[in-house]
């Protein structure tokens, strides 16, 4: 419903604004494309019979959700969060911790979800974003390894070894979740609003503020913004939609463990968000998806898929600065001149 | 003299064992245009950091439209109608010309938690940020990147910054540092037609300029108000020419 008249209202803006047309259009016709094809994907992979497809594109999804709110820090506030895990794993055990309690509706837990990260952020935001730079990193991560901690010492609900779900939530009493089919597209569904809400977002008065204490954090507090109160706004709303991914991942594998918080799961989200290309938003979904497909593609190859996939990514991170979107466009110009 | 759009009681300010302000009262009239002129480290830019907040005083008050914002953050003070350019140009250089003055405008239009609408396509804010670029002579570069701009371009850039956010009192510190004869003629005459519209400070070693467009002029040396007065008054003050204008005007 709000694709079209994004597209709509991009168009005449880049008319009016007289900005670079080619670049308006591709960020209007590569994530169609991106969502088009995981609209269609469930066909093709029924024609092949290929179901382990929709639960591995179902994983994708989910993780570009969790990557789109970090490149939403990343890349338009220069906020580079070490931590974003947690909000993952609070997402998760929401709706674990719910269950183990006999409350397996997705009206009460999803929203339990999105308020438990939220308010984490919250409070984790307004110490860490009084640091910069390193010292934000490391604080980050600090805090992420305390709900990781955290989670692995809740006994009670399986400590390290996690808790084991009986079945995926039902929404309003019934259970939808249970088709693979039907969840898939829950989670498209999800996945579209979350980048079309960033899209919005990073558009707006607040993401005009936010891109540009990116640029000089001294000139906008001199122009009169308070940069602190616009940052923790976005890392609420960037800890949310990490839940919001959470919870679907505690229903997509039904189970939830203190992995999920991992920080070696953080630094997985930074590289999908510089594999992709920072600051583009479906660039992060891009990365999402080469990450883990790579890495289901290759193990299936070789047990030593590590050693490949290692210094592809250093590779790629290192001297493509614009991660696969950066050489999309530089092919792309290249053709264009040629 | 009406009641002073700024005023400057007494401010003091130690680095270490340094006296970078020492006691100092200035007041500056709405629509005046005071220039503050010095040998380097005279400790022109710590003043007009302390003016603008980044830089706390240890002594002293700072009143902007007579009311004590010494102990404000620079957030708030902007708030209250002041506006400042920096010494070393500071424009946001991943931007477009026309959206670094349009975020100057946004600051002081209505809230900025919107999170709905595209900030690009509000004419609320493009029209004054279009107006403020054509005032300083931008507007057939709204739309390249600051970082983009040459020199005397980003000063102007900086300049149309301050006008769009419609101040009470004008910071320029060092407008014209760096700019070529011809850039610093064109920022002269912008200055020109913008004097009167609001009060402004202004820092500046090149002299020509000073005299051409201040009101008042004050002499700050170590730290101190050496004079201030007209500027045929500050010319003519043996004092002022024995330590400072003597040899700027050889």
């Amino acid at each position: 419903m709000h694709t079209p008249g994004e597209m709509q209202s991009a168009a005449p803006a880049a008319a009016e604004e007289g900005a670079p047309a080619p670049r308006r259009r591709r960020a209007v016709v590569l994530p169609a494309l991106l969502f088009a094809g995981l609209a269609l994907l469930p066909a093709a992979a029924l024609a092949l019979s290929a179901g382990y497809m929709l639960d591995l594109f179902t994983r994708v999804m989910i993780f570009s959700v969790a990557a789109l709110s970090l490149d939403l820090l990343i890349g338009y506030a220069a906020l580079v969060t070490f931590g974003q895990a947690a909000f993952l794993g609070l997402g998760a055990y929401a709706v674990g911790i719910l269950a183990a309690h006999g409350i397996t509706d997705a009206l009460v837990s999803l929203p339990v979800a999105l308020a438990v990260s939220g308010l984490f952020a919250l409070l984790t935001g307004l110490v860490c974003l009084r640091t910069k730079g390193v010292y934000f990193i490391m604080i980050t991560l600090a805090f992420g390894q305390m709900a990781f901690f955290t989670a692995a010492s809740l006994a009670p609900y399986g400590g390290d070894d996690g808790l084991t779900l009986a079945d995926r939530n039902t929404v309003a009493g019934l259970p939808l979740f249970d088709s693979p089919l039907a969840f898939y597209y829950v989670v498209l569904a999800c996945l579209v609003g979350a980048y079309l809400m960033c899209r919005t977002l990073v558009a707006s008065r607040f993401g005009r503020v936010l891109r540009g204490a990116k640029d000089n954090p001294v000139r906008m507090t001199t122009l009169g913004f308070r940069v602190y109160h616009f940052q923790l706004v976005a890392y609420v709303i960037a800890g949310m939609l990490s839940g919001l991914a959470g919870f679907l991942l505690g229903n997509a594998t039904e189970f939830v463990s203190p992995a999920y918080m991992s920080w070696q799961r953080s630094g997985e989200l930074i590289i999908m968000v510089l594999l992709g290309g920072m600051g583009t938003l479906h660039g992060a979904i891009l990365g999402a998806a080469t990450f883990l497909l790579l890495e289901e593609w290759l193990s299936a190859f070789t047990e030593h898929w590590k050693m490949i996939f290692g210094p592809f990514l250093v590779l790629i991170v290192v001297f493509v600065r614009g991660g696969l979107i950066g050489i999309g466009a530089a092919v792309g110009r290249r053709l264009f001149r040629g | 003299m009406a009641e002073p759009i700024l005023r400057l009681d007494g401010l003091t300010k130690q680095f270490g064992g340094l006296t970078v302000s020492d006691q100092v009262d200035l007041a500056i009239a709405p629509g005046e245009l005071h220039a503050v002129i010095g040998p380097n480290g005279a400790g022109k830019t710590t003043l007009i950091n302390q003016i603008s907040g980044l830089i706390e005083p240890d002594h002293g008050r700072i009143l902007l439209d007579g009311r004590d914002v010494t102990r404000l953050p620079p957030h708030r003070r902007a708030r209250l109608g002041l506006a400042r350019s920096f010494q070393i140009t500071s424009v946001l250089p991943g931007f477009s010309a026309l959206e670094n003055v349009a975020v100057a405008v946004q600051a002081r239009s209505g809230s900025s938690f919107r999170f709905f609408g595209d900030a690009a396509s509000e004419p609320a804010l493009q029209g004054p940020a279009r107006a403020a670029l054509a005032e300083v002579g931008l507007a057939d570069r709204a739309e390249v990147p600051a970082g983009h701009l040459s020199h005397g371009e980003k000063r102007a850039l900086e300049l149309a910054m301050a006008l769009a956010s419609e101040p009470k009192l004008l910071l320029l510190d060092e407008p014209m540092a760096g700019t070529g004869r011809e850039e610093t003629d064109r920022l002269v005459a912008v200055l020109q037609r913008l004097k009167g519209r609001f009060a402004m400070l202004l820092v500046e070693h090149d002299m020509t300029a000073v005299f051409a467009l201040a009101d008042r002029i004050s002499v700050l040396i170590y730290g101190r108000i050496l004079a201030s007065g007209p500027p045929a008054e500050v010319r003519a003050d043996p004092q002022v020419v024995a330590a400072y204008l003597g040899e700027e005007m050889e």
